[in-house]
């Protein structure tokens, strides 16, 4: 029996010894919680770890929205960045200094797998490139209940005033016409955001010369729709009871389960769905946020998040080879393949065959050529800071659609001042 | 007047002189030329006096400010009134008087944040506590935290209720050392209870009230947690202090603006209190 236990013991200490002379290393990463995000770590780096057993990861979460911002600010510039972190694209990445603090990854051995069309939303000022997608391309627009959508035998709308007709029916149905989060104030500000394909195909050139301060909000008309189209939801009374407190979870819930037949949302509420009513993924639909002209109807789309390595990474050489493995196909398909919720941007790398319906409705916005457009956050560095609380102000009719536009276009010019942008 | 000279030598201070300049005196004076500039963390650009006429336009300010100085007010006022009956009250030697002095204290040990979460969750428009309580019979709940109008007295209330406890036991010890001979004396002149509580309580009871009002407004206009745990300064803008303004500022990464914010409240708390004091003290030695 000893003799076992000591045979046990130096077996032990052999496989330590071992593995302490392979140089293991363990790749810190900092990530956000969404569902999403877990659920593609949780299958990436499994994988990997598999793939070579002396790399280990250590995840560590942080906080979403503006606080998450701080935190990814903050230990950039201390110095206190994990090996790999995982953050916005577009106008929040370029808020990083990506020249200065951002590993260039340009030169990874899969760098031309990378979708042309994701590739400037994170390049640094010189054209580099400095993050890996990570996610699928989102769009921006309105989930509804295909089953109150066949009882009440509704059609999809194909303009504005088709949707506020096919809500108030809803209402009249005793059922929530449109739901509303304003617990978590970003999500109230979809019905703007998500509009702007819509500001593109009336006003091609609203985005640039919004960036040069020659276009505003609250003059130009097609960009002032988006609230005045917030304003006549709310007026209209289609919102659920509780609106003003009620959070995103709620409102995936509502739309999924039936209690309401629309909600404006990001296609990444698909997978607080998959992952939270399952039994619901199939009464789960999705359509583009219509604008006034049935001719010209499209999708506003936003680019995935990326992975990053902070040019001051203490383990640098292995993140950087961890990040070309993950723009690889097969590492694009096991993403795909854990959260199927749109479009990937590696180039070859399919979906599953079964896909969830919201996915089904809104592939076919991606297969036409000019039915897509990309939101303004990724066409300009331009956003201002205040918009959720004004969304939730002209939701809630505290405040009307003509003011609070006047009142984004001010948000803005201090956040171009801020962001010391050129003709500001 | 003599100054006495120190038995002991300079030195002795310098452990406490180096701590109290690294983390009070540099980050103080640094605040103030960080406020001239325009600050990413990454690098700094001296741009004058650019972000103070930036965050004085800021739309919400003036908003913010009436909201801070009524939440300040309003939770100072009502803590001395309140602290100061439940004080009278738990030394009179009522029934389980040591058990109650313990309830009216605990909200002040629970961490705010907790409180605010709770609250947020009790004052819920339709599944909350409160107005699940008032349908049951038959009262139409407000939105306690959604209502622009409503939201910041309701805040208003929880911090009554979270920070009543601390003014309760100043007032306590204050209260112990009034001697019983006052009480003794004016009970031979025949005074009422009415008579005494004004009359012989409140003034001796100043040293308290000075401090209670002094530590609940100067917590009162620096309030945040307990706002940003339950409204995030909403619905919209609606219950925004300076605070919550300054803090939105750091959010969206203004880092050079919300520090010049920070120094035009840390000026706004001096202005308020430092009159107070001398008034109070003035007050004090006419006595």
């Amino acid at each position: 029996m000893k003799l076992q236990a000591g045979t046990i013991l130096a077996a032990a200490l052999a496989s330590l010894l071992a593995s302490a002379a392979h140089a293991d290393v363990t790749l810190t990463i900092l990530a956000d919680t969404n569902q999403e995000t877990v659920s593609f770590l949780d299958a990436l780096t499994k994988a990997y770890s598999e793939k070579r057993p002396d790399i280990s990861f250590d995840i560590e979460n942080r906080a979403g929205g503006a606080e998450g911002d701080n935190i990814v600010k903050t230990r950039l510039a201390t110095g206190e960045m994990a090996d790999i972190f995982q953050y916005n694209s577009g106008s929040l990445f370029q808020a990083l200094k990506p020249e200065q603090t951002l590993a260039d990854l340009s030169d990874l051995p899969n760098a031309g797998n990378i979708s042309e069309s994701f590739k400037p939303v994170v390049s640094a000022a010189d054209g580099s490139v400095r993050g890996v997608p990570f996610g699928p391309a989102m769009g921006g627009g309105i989930f509804y209940n295909r089953k109150i959508y066949a009882e009440l035998g509704l059609e999809v709308p194909k303009t504005w005033a088709d949707f506020i007709a096919n809500s108030e029916k809803v209402k009249a149905a005793g059922k929530v016409g449109i739901a509303q989060t304003y617990g978590d104030t970003w999500t109230s500000q979809l019905f703007v955001l998500a509009d702007f394909y819509n500001v593109n195909a009336a006003a091609p050139s609203f985005a640039k010369d919004f960036t040069e301060n020659k276009a505003k909000f609250a003059t130009t008309p097609a960009a002032s729709k988006g609230f005045e189209r917030l304003e006549q939801t709310g007026k209209a009374g289609l919102f659920n009871a509780d609106f003003g407190a009620a959070k995103f979870d709620d409102g995936m819930r509502m739309v999924a389960t039936g209690e309401a037949a629309h909600y404006p949302m990001l296609t990444f509420g698909i997978g607080n769905i998959a992952q939270n009513y399952p039994e619901n993924l199939a009464d789960l639909g999705f359509f583009a946020q219509p604008g006034d002209d049935a001719a010209k109807n499209g999708l506003t789309v936003w680019m995935p998040s990326a992975l990053y390595s902070p040019a001051s990474a203490e383990n640098g050489e292995e993140a950087k080879k961890f990040l070309d493995w993950v723009a690889s196909k097969e590492a694009c398909e096991l993403m795909a393949k854990a959260v199927p919720s749109g479009p990937y941007l590696i180039k070859d790398c399919q979906l599953p065959a079964d896909v969830p319906q919201a996915v089904k409705d809104m592939l076919p916005y991606f297969e036409t050529e000019g039915r897509t457009a990309p939101a303004l956050e990724f066409l300009s560095p331009v956003k201002g800071p205040a918009l959720e609380q004004i969304t939730v102000e002209v939701g809630s009719g505290i405040r009307p659609a003509a003011e609070a536009a006047a009142l984004y276009d001010q948000d803005v010019q201090k956040q171009a001042k801020q962001l010391g942008l050129p003709n500001w | 007047m003599v100054t006495q000279k120190s038995p002991y030598p300079y030195w002795f201070v310098l452990p406490a002189a180096i701590v109290f300049t690294v983390l009070f005196l540099v980050p103080t004076f640094a605040s103030f030329w960080f406020s001239l500039t325009r600050w990413d963390l990454f690098s700094t650009q001296f741009i004058g006096l650019e972000n103070y006429a930036q965050f004085l336009r800021e739309p919400f300010l003036i908003q913010g400010t009436i909201n801070t100085l009524i939440f300040a007010f309003a939770t100072s006022a009502t803590k001395t009134v309140i602290g100061l009956l439940l004080a009278v009250l738990l030394t009179s030697g009522i029934w389980a008087q040591g058990f109650l002095r313990t309830v009216v204290f605990f909200p002040v040990l629970v961490s705010t944040i907790g409180i605010g979460i709770t609250f947020a969750a009790l004052m819920h428009p339709t599944n909350g506590v409160i107005n699940v309580a008032l349908a049951s019979i038959g009262l139409p709940g407000p939105g306690w935290l959604t209502d622009p109008v409503l939201a910041l007295y309701s805040v208003i209330i929880v911090d009554l209720w979270k920070g009543v406890g601390l003014a309760t036991l100043i007032y306590i010890a204050g209260l112990a050392t009034i001697s019983q001979d006052y009480y003794e004396a004016a009970r031979m002149d025949g005074a009422t209870r009415t008579q005494m509580f004004f009359r012989v309580t409140v003034p001796l009871v100043r040293p308290a009230t000075v401090t209670v009002v002094t530590l609940s407004l100067i917590g009162g206009l620096r309030s945040f947690d307990l706002i940003w745990a339950m409204t995030r300064g909403g619905p919209g803008f609606s219950s925004d202090v300076l605070a919550s303004v300054i803090y939105k500022q750091y959010q969206a990464g203004f880092y050079g603006l919300s520090t010049a914010g920070n120094v035009i409240l840390f000026a706004l708390i001096g202005l308020i209190i430092l009159p107070l004091t001398v008034w109070f003290n003035r007050r004090e030695v006419d006595l």
